[in-house]
């Protein structure tokens, strides 16, 4: 740290940092006199904390962790004193926010991440990009905060209570996992979708993987046209794939059920089954084809060299090396399955309603937070699946000799 | 020096071979293999074994994905023109309605409304005169009502005629005196005619014995008798699975020999008979003027008098072709009349309305989601790759989140008790009174299907910017360019392949949304998806659905052959 404010110069306090923080801590000032419906004091008292807070961390450059920690609980109180239990929490990052920036300003950091010949102007434009891009990674993520927060909620509401917001414990409870881990409503669904899924996603990935390794081979004739077939479920808006597979599966289903006299709900969960194959092909086709363009063709041939037939070497040598891709494919084949609502709703019966179908009605009905409680636990499945895409990613990256991103 | 004379010297030695080897072609033919075969040949049906051994691992997916996607897919296009119904379900009313003038002010004449009759009471038993009616109200609100009150009423037409005959003769009311007088030899060719017409209407083979052959003869003297006798017959036997000889007929039956012995021709005929029952069919002919001497147009009329509409006959005759153009020109907002194509009046167009809204909004999604993504993906791009991955870590978990929870999330923030509405009020910046309309609407719309689509702007503007090098960007400013220029002229030219990918991946998927639209978009808020869907789960017009669908999907074919020329399909990456 030394070292970075040897080689930037710290900025004067008067003509920089003092009225960029009066400016900065004023703002927060006017949003917190807003709620007292006194905009403009709270603008003016903001300014002069701000002021403050730049002075001392001017002043005090080398106890920078003590002075932040005392600014973070110093704002913290003010807001438990000011408001209540709910506003501590907007207190705190209050303080760390502006704490951390006078910090920032004051010891010239805000240049660590441009060159040394960036001017004042450039400096700022660069500064702004990196908060503008925060925004929108904000805008990514934050949505699904709400969501896991109120699944915890202990009222039926879709809104944050009092309670919630005062940090209370009877504002919270497990009521709409209790709901949903204990009730056919949702189990039923929750059944429904893990009976499909695996049994698509099984179709998919290995109808997808024997095919990708033929379109892999060097000589394929008309290969643009077939591709184009394969890839075509995932281009077609659902709501057509949806249409067209009702008009399609429905007589099917009553011919398969008239003539090979099998059982309704057989058949239904066949035509979703197979409804849901087809819309996880391309995935397959194209996660499995992307690891095979880094496929070494000399090693069959080298395996083929030593005797292997092609069975053998299509297992032990091919197969373990395009397993990363496989299973990622696999994913991604499970997840569009699991996570398909259109198709569903049209060539399903209410026999095979799946858990994103019950959430669907339960949004345009506005049932119960029963719903978040499900997002929530789909979040966290969601994050597993990332995660383990992710190190398969790296895995497959690392056997064929790239380099580990 | 000696090293060339040597390699002269080495090279001079394999000439003679080379002349030897040469003559030895000359002699011997083509090069040939290890297994004597010539070269070419055996390299050719390697080739061939090699492609046919990748089209053999393709073959079952691709069986697959034609069977289980792309058969689904036609079998839609074929529903938007499809129109058997009616041609099927009224085969000789259609027949005789070609004759009558369409454009003119007279409702068709007594023909068409005998044809009908039989063919009405035939769909009826059927139960499918209700879905001719259906069929048709998609085109004129009315006529479902009209098809479905006088299905209702056959029966009673047929009885004012039976009763009369079973007063002439209790004969008329015997099972075995109908079986007997109308069955008869040759009269094969018939009884096939029929059942291929009640095959066609009732959507199944009707295959098997009827256990009824009619008579030639009868089917000259009394033709209309004979159909309806047949008709009932094929029903009876394959339907009912009851034996023809031993059930009473069709009230159409009795209605049919009435219209046969309305006409001069018929009762001259039947007085020259001298079959079985002659003298019953005779007295029958001779009291024919206690027969009710109602028209069936009267009787039509009297049972629901829009039957003498004009309208409603124009439109059962421009619908009444088994292929039709009626459900595309309807996505249009356009109508057929008997003037030619027309625009629908006013308080009908809703499709163009709604797909201009789809593009519309599909074009305001994309562009936020080029704003919004652009320095997002630049920034992933040029910081080290470690931090850019842990970073794309928050790119990667919305788009592997579930659709749903995305949408419920939004709805969770959007509406107007919701987390920023709450937030805004207490802040005061919003009137407790005045919260904002979020949800419901486009504006609801347009921010949740941004924040969706937006992973997939990010990636492939990714992959693209992750190719540019930086150092062009540096040797343009150290030439002088100002960071503009420098941006606008060297690095965003190389990102527009990117730019173009992400936004053609992004409309595509954004025209054919369904699942967010229909929570958060209200009614000013919706897609033409969400039409199609109505379409087909409430409305039931499936075919105006397959063409709506139709459409769409020639334009997001278009737009899929734009992307295979930009990026070409095998580029396509998931998740960086």
């Amino acid at each position: 740290m030394s070292n970075l404010t040897v080689d930037i110069p710290s900025p004067p306090l008067t003509g920089f940092t003092l009225p960029l923080m009066a400016v900065f801590a004023g703002g927060f000032g006017f949003v917190v006199g807003n709620v007292f419906a006194q905009p403009l004091i709270g603008f003016l008292v903001g300014a002069l904390i701000g002021a403050g807070v730049a002075l001392l961390a001017h002043n005090m450059p080398r106890s920078r962790r003590n002075v932040r920690l005392g600014l973070i609980v110093a704002f913290g109180l003010i807001g438990l004193v000011l408001v209540g239990p709910g506003a501590l929490v907007a207190g705190l990052l209050i303080g760390a926010v502006l704490s951390w920036a006078a910090y920032w300003l004051d010891s010239g950091r805000y240049r660590s991440t441009v060159p040394i010949y960036y001017t004042a102007g450039q400096t700022l434009w660069h500064n702004t990009f990196l908060f503008i891009c925060g925004l929108v990674f904000f805008f990514l993520i934050a949505p699904l905060l709400p969501v896991m927060w109120l699944s915890f909620n202990a009222e039926n509401f879709f809104t944050f209570t009092p309670e919630m917001l005062n940090f209370e414990a009877e504002g919270y409870s497990l009521k709409h996992y209790r709901d949903f881990l204990g009730t056919d409503e949702w189990m039923v669904p929750l059944k429904n979708s893990l009976i499909i899924a695996p049994f698509a996603t099984l179709i998919s990935v290995s109808l997808g993987t024997l095919a990708a390794i033929g379109l892999s081979q060097s000589h394929v004739p008309g290969r643009q046209a077939i591709m184009a077939v394969l890839i075509s479920p995932m281009i077609v808006p659902l709501i057509i794939s949806a249409t067209g597979m009702f008009f399609f599966y429905a007589p099917l289903g009553n011919w398969l059920e008239a003539n090979l006299g099998l059982n309704q709900a057989f058949v239904g969960y066949v035509k979703v089954i197979l409804a849901h194959a087809a819309l996880g092909v391309p995935f397959v086709i194209i996660t499995v084809t992307a690891t095979l363009v880094g496929f070494d063709k000399s090693l069959t041939r080298a395996a083929a060299n030593m005797g292997a037939d092609p069975v053998t070497t299509f297992f032990r040598v091919q197969m373990p090396l395009i397993l990363p891709g496989v299973i990622s494919g696999g994913l991604f084949a499970f997840i569009t399955s699991f996570d398909e609502v259109v198709v569903v709703l049209f060539v399903g019966s209410a026999q095979q309603q799946t858990l994103p179908w019950q959430m669907f009605t339960g949004l345009r009905e506005q049932i119960s937070p029963t719903i978040l409680a499900a997002a929530t636990i789909l979040v966290t499945v969601s994050i597993c699946l990332l995660t383990t895409v992710e190190l398969l990613r790296r895995r497959s990256e690392r056997l064929r000799g790239m380099s580990p991103g | 020096m000696s090293n060339v004379t040597d390699a002269t010297a080495g090279a001079s030695g394999p000439i003679p071979r080379d002349d030897s080897s040469e003559a030895a072609k000359a002699e011997n033919g083509p090069v040939l293999a290890a297994d004597g075969r010539p070269l070419k040949q055996t390299l050719r049906r390697t080739l061939r074994r090699e492609k046919m051994r990748a089209l053999a691992l393709i073959a079952p997916l691709l069986i697959f994905v034609l069977v289980t996607f792309i058969v689904p897919i036609l079998s839609m296009l074929f529903r938007s023109v499809e129109n058997q119904i009616v041609q099927n379900t009224m085969p000789a009313a259609i027949q005789e309605l070609q004759a009558w003038d369409a454009q003119g002010t007279a409702p068709p004449g007594e023909d068409v409304f005998v044809a009908l009759y039989f063919d009405l009471f035939k769909a009826s038993e059927a139960k499918r005169h209700t879905q001719v009616g259906n069929r048709l109200n998609y085109e004129q609100p009315g006529l479902s009502s009209m098809f479905r009150g006088t299905g209702r009423d056959l029966d009673d037409m047929g009885e004012e005629f039976q009763d009369v005959f079973e007063e002439i003769d209790p004969a008329f009311e015997e099972a075995g005196f109908w079986y007997e007088l109308l069955s008869g030899e040759n009269g094969e060719a018939l009884l096939e005619e029929r059942r291929e017409l009640f095959a066609a209407m009732n959507r199944s083979d009707m295959a098997g014995d009827v256990g009824f052959v009619p008579s030639a003869q009868m089917a000259e003297i009394l033709p209309w008798t004979t159909k309806a006798y047949t008709d009932f017959a094929i029903w009876t036997a394959l339907e009912d699975n009851d034996v023809v000889a031993e059930e009473e007929p069709w009230e159409a039956v009795y209605a049919a020999l009435g219209q046969d012995l309305r006409s001069p021709e018929t009762v001259a005929a039947v007085e020259a008979y001298s079959g079985p029952w002659s003298t019953t069919l005779k007295a029958a002919a001779e009291s024919r003027g206690q027969l009710p001497q109602d028209s069936f147009r009267e009787m039509f009329v009297a049972s629901d008098e829009d039957w003498d509409g004009v309208e409603e006959w124009r439109t059962i005759s421009l619908y009444s072709p088994p292929i039709t153009t009626g459900y595309f020109l309807n996505s249009v907002d356009l109508t057929k009349t008997v003037d030619g194509i027309e625009a629908r009046p006013e308080t009908q167009q809703i499709y163009l309305t709604l797909f201009q809204r789809t593009l519309i909004m599909s074009l305001i999604i994309t562009g936020s989601c080029i704003l919004l993504g652009y320095p997002v993906a630049w920034l992933l791009a040029n910081l080290p790759l470690r931090t850019a991955n842990v970073l794309m870590i928050l790119v990667l978990l919305p788009f592997w989140t579930s659709l749903l929870v995305r949408t419920s999330a939004w709805k969770v923030l959007l509406q107007q008790q919701g987390v920023i509405n709450e937030i805004l009020v207490w802040l005061g910046f919003v009137d407790d009174a005045n919260r904002l309309i979020l949800m419901n609407n486009a504006t609801g719309t347009v921010i949740a299907m941004t924040h969706i689509l937006l992973p997939f702007m990010i990636l492939p503007l990714y992959s693209v910017m992750k190719t540019i090098p930086p150092s062009y960007l540096r040797a343009a400013k150290s030439l002088g360019a100002t960071n503009w220029t420098a941006f606008w002229r060297v690095y965003f030219p190389q990102s527009v392949p990117g730019i173009g990918a992400g936004s053609i991946l992004v409309f595509i998927l954004s025209i054919g949304y369904y699942i967010t639209p229909e929570i958060v978009g209200g009614t000013s808020g919706v897609f033409i998806s969400n039409r199609i869907a109505y379409h087909i789960s409430s409305s039931l017009n499936w075919g105006l659905a397959a063409a709506l669908g139709s459409i769409l999907l020639i334009v997001v074919l278009l737009l899929y052959w734009c992307y295979d020329r930009i990026v070409g399909i095998d580029n396509v990456k998931l998740g960086g």
